[in-house]
């Protein structure tokens, strides 16, 4: 009697150990999903700004359709972009296109007096500041998630209940420096 | 550490804390209860009281609290400074975005309180404000 009830045991024990490993990979898999979530909002609300920021710098600076155009297809780039990496590759270069609009912008004297322009110019900062914040948190939730799947016994049994390697939200060089936490 | 097991531990020892203030001060009126020969009724009497405010505080400190101190609610175009460095923050955190209030007092102070994120409040002294800046 003794010989089976210890392999029932040990077999109840290995059920128990894949369970817990199981739903730990998920929660962590969750949490990586909710976070994106969370910077997928920020550039939804950057993209929405942006047309009438075109729309509002067009109206004084009529001659510089480059520049529009790169703001446009960069737009365009992040509404279309399939997870993390194409994500922020998309997002960089609106930055960049940015950069060069507000600089053009510096030209025009009466748009930069343009109540509406300025409060454009602050959402658009404070957009920027939170997309850094929320991939604070990716980061560190994808970082979890990418640590269980690969910790031993974990990586014996992760590939094989379909958890992958997720990719991390990057931060261009430059910004980078300006993610610590600033207050 | 992540902030998911910060928040568990957090929670644990709020709990632990809980029954500790219940436990001790029923304790110590039981022993004084004995000394004085009322036996056991001086502990009931203080089971109940230190239960009611165990649960008192967990479901309406926050707003005793912010009752007792006169504090005002502050929205984004009041304070857009402050309520965004709030709302980064929460962010950072993965947490819903708490009410934020500000005391009118010259001492700087701040506190937080709510027993769960949905019913979190932070709230600022003026004193505080006017004293810090901004900083990378």
């Amino acid at each position: 009697m003794t010989p089976t009830l210890i392999i029932v045991g040990l077999i109840v024990l290995v059920v128990a150990f894949i369970w817990s490993l199981y739903n730990g990979l998920v929660t962590a898999k969750a949490r990586v999903d909710e976070s994106w979530s969370g910077i997928d909002v920020q550039l939804k609300r950057r993209t929405d700004l942006i047309p009438n920021l075109v729309e509002t710098v067009k109206g004084y600076a009529t001659h510089e359709k480059s520049v529009f155009e790169n703001v446009t297809k960069a737009r365009a780039a992040i509404m279309d972009a399939k997870g993390p990496v194409e994500a922020a590759e998309a997002n960089n270069m609106l930055t960049g296109a940015l950069k060069s609009l507000f600089a053009v912008a510096e030209n025009y004297p009466d748009l930069k007096a343009n109540q509406n322009f300025l409060q454009l110019q602050e959402q658009l900062g404070d957009t920027e500041d939170k997309i850094a914040y929320s991939r604070q948190f990716y980061n560190s939730n994808v970082l979890d998630y990418n640590v269980k799947t690969k910790m031993f016994p974990n990586v014996l049994l992760a590939g094989a209940f379909g958890f992958k390697e997720v990719e991390f939200f990057k931060a261009k060089e430059e910004e980078k420096q300006e993610v610590k936490v600033k207050f | 550490m992540t902030i998911y097991s910060q928040i568990e531990s957090n929670k644990r020892r709020t709990w632990i804390i809980m029954a500790f203030f219940i436990v001790f001060v029923t304790a110590v009126s039981y022993v004084f209860g004995q000394a004085n020969g009322y036996g056991f009724s001086w502990a009931s009497i203080a089971l109940i009281i230190s239960g009611i405010m165990s649960l008192g505080s967990y479901y309406y400190a926050d707003k005793l609290v912010l009752l007792m101190s006169s504090a005002r609610v502050v929205s984004e175009k009041d304070n857009p400074e402050l309520y965004r460095i709030v709302e980064n923050l929460s962010i950072a955190a993965g947490l819903p975005m708490p009410k934020v209030y500000i005391i009118h007092d010259s001492q700087p102070n701040a506190f937080a309180t709510g027993r769960d994120p949905e019913h979190a409040v932070m709230a600022f002294t003026t004193g505080l404000l006017e004293r810090l800046e901004k900083q990378m």
